[in-house]
């Protein structure tokens, strides 16, 4: 039987141990409505962005002229990975999951022969992926001393994937993260960015009606870039609300066991000061009776 | 009392502005223009300048940067990539647009030694700058 001190030093630590996850889920509840707001402003300019671009996309249709970021290079030999994750751990399985995609995918592909290059956004991705792919690492985009991302962040982490697709670095570009549904449910997800994939609005139907100035090949031209960016962003976004989501959620886990073992504990130290007390008025009563 | 358009003004992380309005003053790539209601469906790239809102409750002026505009009979949604209360703009903001605009120059120089194509636009977008500049009544430093 473990002695009282130390069955008391236990519980005062868990004690402070359940303060911290208490802390840290109700900072993280404050940031994920901060985020949540963000990932809703954002989504008018997305959708209206892919409507349009879906329009677009449709008009100029697969004329060979198309420009390579919607129409691909041609080939799908070389893969870029976005592996979009958090800079922080503590939130559940959130960089596990976005890893685990990215590392299901990248095998996947390297048995097809494909190349596979990697980009990371965030560290705990990075140091996820490290151990078994880490030779096809091309870069790192670091947001560690990003607070709240904006859509610079985002216009950053695009024009170095642009850069690369103009030098002709790889034909498809995916991007990984992790969609914020609620609290507690967030889809890890992949979402090709290059060749673009814009889906055309539902109930379409003035598409062709509209003029373009200049005209739809130039602004294609013109827009293509900024999908990158803009997908970058949202993508951004989900994974902020996710990550605070989840790791809200972790934390009131950890808040709950952290009780319950206190709980435990705390029954475990009064039987054994109950035992102690006990045995010592034994040896009392029996020393009266030996007399 | 003419009739009003929608107008809804989107940078990509909010929306600025969702009124009605009776015209609308688009800075285009080819040209400015406005838009009224029953205007033909129309979708154009923008350049850096101001857009200007007419009429009705929501009347005023914006700084954007680049971005399209899409117009139908019923009302104008710009998308900008940047875009800024004329009121809210400071010289500070302007700095940095030029600034911005002058790495673009640069970065054009450099990966496109041989077509002039694309420097050219990058020239073009920084002297459009500049045109803003002075109508808003900033004036550009060029130590970038």
């Amino acid at each position: 039987m473990p002695n009282l001190k130390d069955l008391k030093n236990r519980i005062d630590s868990v004690k402070s141990t359940r303060k911290i996850t208490k802390a840290m889920q109700m900072v993280a509840a404050a940031k994920l409505r901060r985020a949540q707001e963000s990932a809703e402003m954002a989504r008018p300019y997305t959708e209206r962005f892919n409507a349009v671009m879906g329009r677009l996309s449709a008009a100029v249709g697969d004329s060979e002229s198309a420009p390579k970021l919607l129409s691909g290079t041609g080939a799908q030999e070389t893969y870029l990975l976005i592996v979009m994750t958090a800079e922080r751990g503590l939130c559940g399985g959130f960089n596990a999951n976005i890893a685990k995609l990215a590392r299901q995918e990248a095998t996947e592909l390297l048995a097809k022969g494909k190349t596979v290059k990697i980009l990371t956004v965030g560290k705990k991705g990075r140091d996820a992926m490290r151990r078994d792919y880490g030779k096809y690492f091309v870069h790192h985009v670091d947001l560690s001393d990003v607070k709240y991302v904006g859509y610079g962040d985002a216009q950053s982490v695009a024009a170095e994937v642009l850069d690369r697709f103009d030098a002709g670095e790889f034909d498809v570009a995916k991007l990984f993260y992790s969609r914020f549904e609620n609290v507690v449910t967030q889809h890890p997800t992949s979402k090709q960015i290059i060749p673009a994939d814009f889906d055309a609005p539902e109930g379409d139907d003035g598409g062709s009606f509209y003029d373009y100035e200049p005209d739809e090949q130039a602004i294609l031209a013109d827009l293509l870039p900024r999908g990158v960016a803009t997908a970058v962003f949202s993508a951004l976004l989900e994974n902020g609300a996710s990550e605070q989501g989840a790791r809200m959620s972790a934390m009131d886990n950890a808040t709950r066991n952290a009780g319950e073992m206190i709980d435990k504990l705390t029954i475990e130290y009064n039987r054994s000061r109950q035992a102690v007390i006990t045995n010592e008025l034994i040896e009392i009563i029996s020393g009266a009776e030996a007399l | 009392m003419a009739e009003k358009v929608k107008f809804d003004l989107v940078s990509p992380e909010r929306l600025l502005a969702s009124v009605e309005a009776t015209e609308v003053q688009i800075p285009g790539v080819e040209g400015d223009m406005t838009a009224m209601a029953d205007h033909a469906p129309l979708i154009t790239t923008l350049r850096p300048g101001i857009v200007r809102v007419i009429g009705g409750d929501g009347a005023g002026e914006y700084i954007v940067t680049g971005g399209f505009a899409e117009i139908n009979a019923t009302g104008v949604s710009i998308l900008a990539e940047r875009a800024v209360p004329r009121a809210d703009i400071t010289q500070e903001d302007y700095d940095t647009m030029i600034k911005t605009a002058n790495a673009a120059i640069k970065k054009a120089e450099e990966t496109f030694v041989n077509e002039p194509g694309p420097v050219d636009d990058a020239v073009k977008l920084l002297a459009d700058m500049v045109a803003l500049g002075d109508e808003i009544g900033l004036s550009a430093s060029f130590s970038a």
